[in-house]
């Protein structure tokens, strides 16, 4: 328990210093970055907008400690201040329908890429040396170098222009209602942006998996499982995966942020409502409350996932818990 | 036979055959640089003025085609190179010196600047990288600069943690022991002991961040954080997207760049896999490769002291 605790800690601090970040970023320019906004924003922008950003920010005429005091005051009520490109909608709205849309897109490409990926690494390690070892993770590594946009895109062309198998983008394409035509359309549309992410991260997995194989495999228990009779099957995935597990649920914690960030590309590409669309649409339309935001939003989401890898590896590694109590 | 016994004094004096996929993939990047320098003889066209009529699939006019705006994709993917890979280099310079000196120094001097540097590298470490680039790359006036500076403050956190690591192995060694007794300073004992016993890793490193930093540029250009009147790989994929290049079919417009930034990324990081000498865990990788191209040696050079090499060699 006084593991997690330092890690909620931990993860405490990170989030201020993001926060931080989010403060001080827009007051390094010169003057006050609400009117330099407005004025860079031309037309569309009048005293309204300028509030709206004045409360944004916190830009008060108090000194600057007070005023980040009253920044965190107002994050800690869910008062992130008003849409530019949408106003007068708070940001928060603007966001809200789309988390949702990022978080499936992103934990079913994890999953997927974690389990394919892993299940890869176990076959190269156990059958060392083999075709399957010798072609398979290079192939994934190559891959695994592409930038994900360019893969999105690549897909996109293939499979949607081209061969008119997968749509082009979105999330659905009939009206919203619980009935099982709908999730299908909902997974037919998934396909080629859970793919992308899928192909580029796969590789990352099934090394880190294979080498946590080839260490577990000269262990003794493992001749011990074989020479018991057990099933091939029954060695490699109950005896040998199950302790190779443990380096690729520390990998999780740090691959969560970078898928979440290719993510983003992905989303893009294939215009899926999640929260990549909206930052490219915040980027565009210089909205700079929506951006702030919805960095803020995506650091405590990739926070929060990362603690919960914590708790899983307390869970399944018993010396963690016997070092802290 | 005329094998002859060679015993091997320090591991990097070992003779190795430096691997074929190596040699490929610097001769790839070689090659792109010298594209990139040598862009103004070689493009065919201005790259910013139109040359043509647009979105013409490729021809012996345009080996590469033209852009939805008339642009010659070859002209502008050299000019391009340019920036992607100026971009490239700067930040892989740039991190690499700050995660040098806040992984060494914090690795050194332990205690509580260990403490500070090591929270400040995680806490870098678990903020999404992309966002935060866009939170900062946002507010600061476009174009290659920002991206450098932008990329530079987010790319130096996992070098750190990697350097730190490895000058704490070091600096428990008795030759660093040694300069501290004959009188060393601190900065000269990490100058001249620490960083240069860790040349291996300094190297994996930066082809690392090449890699990180082309395709993140890439990245931040096609969200058009970029100035897109700029050449560079990435504007070119911002203009393929925004002038719906998909939807025409011009396939020609986004495959070209795309894949001058893949090769480049791929080829650098098969380099690493290649050349890394060092025990990381990469290790494992490294040997993969080469078994994939059928190159380099299998054999566990790490441990033995003694190899056999042919007179000839």
């Amino acid at each position: 328990m006084l593991l997690l605790l330092r890690r909620l800690g931990f993860y405490a601090i990170a989030l201020l210093i993001a926060i931080a970040v989010n403060f001080f970023v827009p007051r390094l320019a010169p003057g006050d970055p609400a009117s330099a906004l407005v004025a860079k924003l031309g037309t569309g922008a009048d005293q309204a907008s300028l509030e709206s950003l004045r409360t944004a920010y916190g830009l008060t005429d108090d000194p600057l400690g007070v005023q980040f005091l009253q920044y965190l005051g107002n994050l800690a009520t869910g008062d992130f201040g008003l849409s530019i490109s949408r106003f007068p909608s708070p940001v928060t709205e603007v966001i809200s329908g789309s988390l949702g849309w990022t978080v499936l897109l992103g934990s079913v490409a994890l999953i997927i890429a974690y389990l394919l990926g892993s299940t890869l690494g176990i076959v190269a390690a156990w059958y060392r040396g083999s075709w399957f070892d010798r072609t398979v993770p290079p192939v994934l590594i190559f891959i695994g170098s592409f930038p994900y946009f360019f893969l999105a895109l690549l897909l996109v062309y293939v499979f949607a222009v081209g061969l008119g198998w997968f749509p082009i983008g979105q999330a659905y394409s009939m009206p919203p209602e619980w009935s099982w035509e709908f999730v299908g359309d909902v997974l037919w549309h998934m396909t080629l942006p859970v793919t992308t992410v899928v192909l580029v991260t796969a590789g990352t997995w099934t090394l880190n998996m294979r080498n946590a194989m080839m260490s577990v495999t000269s262990e003794d228990y493992l001749a011990l499982a074989e020479a018991k009779g057990l099933s091939v099957r029954a060695v490699v995935f109950r005896h040998g995966a199950r302790n190779a597990l443990l380096p690729s649920v520390t990998l999780l914690g740090g691959m969560i942020g970078a898928v979440v960030g290719g993510q983003v590309m992905v989303e893009i590409v294939f215009s899926y409502p999640g929260v990549g669309m909206i930052l490219m649409n915040a980027v565009s339309a210089h909205d700079y409350p929506l951006i702030q935001t919805l960095f803020l939003i995506i650091t405590v989401t990739v926070l929060a996932a990362n603690f919960i890898v914590d708790i899983v590896y307390v869970l399944l590694d018993p010396r963690t818990r016997e070092v802290t109590a | 036979m005329t094998a002859t016994l060679v015993t091997v004094r320090r591991s990097g004096a070992r003779r190795r055959r430096i691997p074929v996929i190596a040699i490929v993939g610097l001769a790839v990047l070689a090659a792109a640089c010298l594209a990139a320098l040598l862009a103004p003889w070689l493009a065919p066209y201005p790259p910013d003025v139109p040359a043509g009529a647009g979105s013409q699939p490729p021809s012996l006019e345009h080996p590469l085609g033209t852009t939805t705006q008339g642009f010659d994709v070859l002209s502008q993917l050299l000019y391009g190179a340019r920036t992607s890979l100026g971009v490239g280099l700067a930040v892989a310079g740039i991190t690499t010196v700050m995660g040098l000196a806040i992984g060494v120094i914090a690795a050194y001097r332990g205690g509580w600047t260990d403490s500070v540097l090591s929270l400040l590298t995680n806490v870098f470490l678990v903020l999404p990288g992309l966002p935060l680039i866009v939170v900062l790359a946002a507010f600061l006036p476009p174009g290659p600069s920002t991206i450098i500076l932008v990329l530079s403050i987010t790319g130096w956190a996992f070098g750190a943690r990697l350097f730190r690591s490895q000058a704490l192995s070091l600096r428990t060694r008795e030759f660093v022991a040694a300069a501290e007794t004959a009188g060393m300073g601190r900065l000269r004992v990490m100058g001249t002991q620490i960083v240069p016993n860790m040349a291996s890793i300094i190297a994996a490193f930066v082809v690392n961040q090449v890699v990180f930093a082309i395709t993140a540029e890439a990245s931040l250009e096609f969200l058009g954080l970029g100035d897109p009147t700029t050449i560079s790989w990435g504007t070119m994929l911002f203009w393929a997207q925004t002038g719906s290049a998909l939807l025409l079919g011009n396939w020609w417009e986004f495959v070209f760049p795309g894949l001058a930034i893949a090769l480049t990324a791929s080829m650098l990081t098969f380099v690493n896999y290649a050349v890394d000498e060092t025990s990381s865990p990469r290790l494992q990788a490294r040997e993969l490769v080469h078994r994939f191209l059928g190159t380099g040696t299998r054999s566990s050079s790490l441990i033995t002291p003694v190899r056999r090499t042919d007179a000839s060699s």
